[in-house]
């Protein structure tokens, strides 16, 4: 009981990830079909980023974006400033006035928000490389493909 | 083949799920990644150092610009890479433009039509909020751009794509991912001009008017405002780059029909 309630219930989130990642593992390494890959391969990339985003995640923390307490008078006034007082009419807090442990991390979300894009548009070279094959031979199943390659050689 | 994979990927996740005991339970505070000096510098001086009170811009553009620059020049390069596999010929040929017949265009459903006519302006000016408010609400230019993007891709399946593509032609397309990308590289060098390093926005200080007695000082709000330059860059190539994942994989590289 122990071990569950440590290694299991303390850890969901890792258990969560491993299986999504043997989900996408095993799509990208069985199937014959490429967009099924392809699928996997996002898969796996929902594991990894699950994974990061998981472990930024702090007891107690709220999320990394500084709570500015009310609407202070600087604040109000560069609201009536526009454009100009971007940022400029905010209260500087004091170096290390800011309790870290009251924000969630935000380096693993800065990693993953930058993931999540890059994710797309390899997907889309992937989905565009998938269509040229089917322009190319007519399939999208690897052993056909295979096959015609083999007979076009010989 | 099946057996030799599942047996692969079991003892895969095996080999994983063996080391999880070691890793930090869910919201521990004190797991390392939490604990680790540069987590806390980024969470406890971002605002005092940058007068972005949302850290994940501040890392993500100041700190970590060099990173972002590059995971820019990743998008681009995909965009590219998209545009050269399905059809290179395609850019040059102005017929393949042409709107298709009305009679096809007409199967359309009007309410879709102009129900998107409504919602696309709203989407628009909802995505230059989103890359312009990013320093203090959750956003950026990553975000604002993929609601760009989806805007027009909005457009192309509610009517059809060549009438998109009339908005915003192929050549247009490319050209605007590079400007995002020469934003950003260009935000990085005019601070080297400045006698500052690659992408250190403090070397912008001089641009900046006056600064107001109670307000951070120039060094610090050039940091802010060099921030949503660079954003505005990614805004840039990451709408014009999903667009153009679309209007290629829709089309097979024909840039006819669509869905």
């Amino acid at each position: 009981m122990d071990f569950f309630q440590d290694i299991v219930i303390a850890r969901f989130n890792y258990w969560i990830y491993v299986i999504l990642m043997m989900i996408g593992l095993y799509a990208m390494i069985t199937k014959n079909n490429l967009i099924k890959k392809l699928i996997g391969m996002s898969i796996f990339q929902t594991a990894i980023i699950l994974f990061f985003v998981s472990i930024g995640v702090k007891e107690g923390a709220t999320i990394p974006i500084i709570v500015h307490h009310g609407h202070d008078e600087a604040h109000a006034e560069s609201a009536h400033h526009g454009e100009e007082g971007a940022g400029g009419g905010d209260r500087i807090h004091a170096p290390g006035k800011i309790d870290p442990d009251k924000y969630a991390n935000p380096l693993p979300h800065v990693l993953m928000l930058t993931a999540i894009v890059v994710g797309v548009a390899t997907l889309g070279v992937g989905l565009a490389v998938a269509q040229k094959i089917y322009r190319d031979y007519g399939t999208l199943e690897e052993n056909e493909i295979l096959d015609k390659i083999r007979s076009n050689d010989g | 083949m099946k057996a030799l994979g599942f047996i692969a990927v079991l003892i895969t996740g095996v080999l994983l799920l063996s080391a999880v005991g070691d890793f930090p339970a869910w919201g521990d505070t004190q797991s390392p990644a939490s604990q680790s000096e540069i987590s806390r510098h980024f969470i406890s001086e971002a605002e005092a150092e940058t007068a972005v009170p949302n850290m994940v811009t501040a890392v993500l553009a100041d700190y970590r610009g060099y990173d972002t620059m590059f995971e820019t020049v990743v998008i681009f390069t995909a965009g590219i890479a998209i545009i050269g596999i399905l059809g290179m010929g395609r850019l040059s040929d102005p017929e393949s433009l042409d709107p298709q017949p009305e009679t096809e265009a007409g199967d359309r459903d009007m309410i879709v039509i102009n129900t998107c006519r409504l919602l696309i302006p709203v989407m628009q000016l909802f995505a230059l909020y989103v890359v312009a408010h990013g320093h203090h609400s959750p956003g950026g230019g990553f975000q604002g751009g993929v609601i760009l993007g989806a805007s027009f891709i909005l457009w192309a399946l509610a009517r059809d794509l060549p009438t998109a593509l009339q908005r915003i032609k192929p050549r247009r397309m490319i050209l605007l991912a590079c400007i995002g990308v020469l934003i950003y590289a260009g935000a990085g060098v005019v601070c080297m001009l400045m006698d500052g390093k690659l992408l250190d926005y403090s070397a912008l200080a001089p641009f900046m008017p006056e600064a107001a007695v109670d307000a951070p000082s120039n060094d610090i709000m050039a940091r802010s405002h060099g921030m949503l330059i660079v954003e505005v860059g990614v805004a840039f190539t990451v709408s014009a780059i999903m667009f153009g994942i679309y209007t290629y994989l829709s089309s097979m590289g024909r840039l006819k029909g669509g869905l």
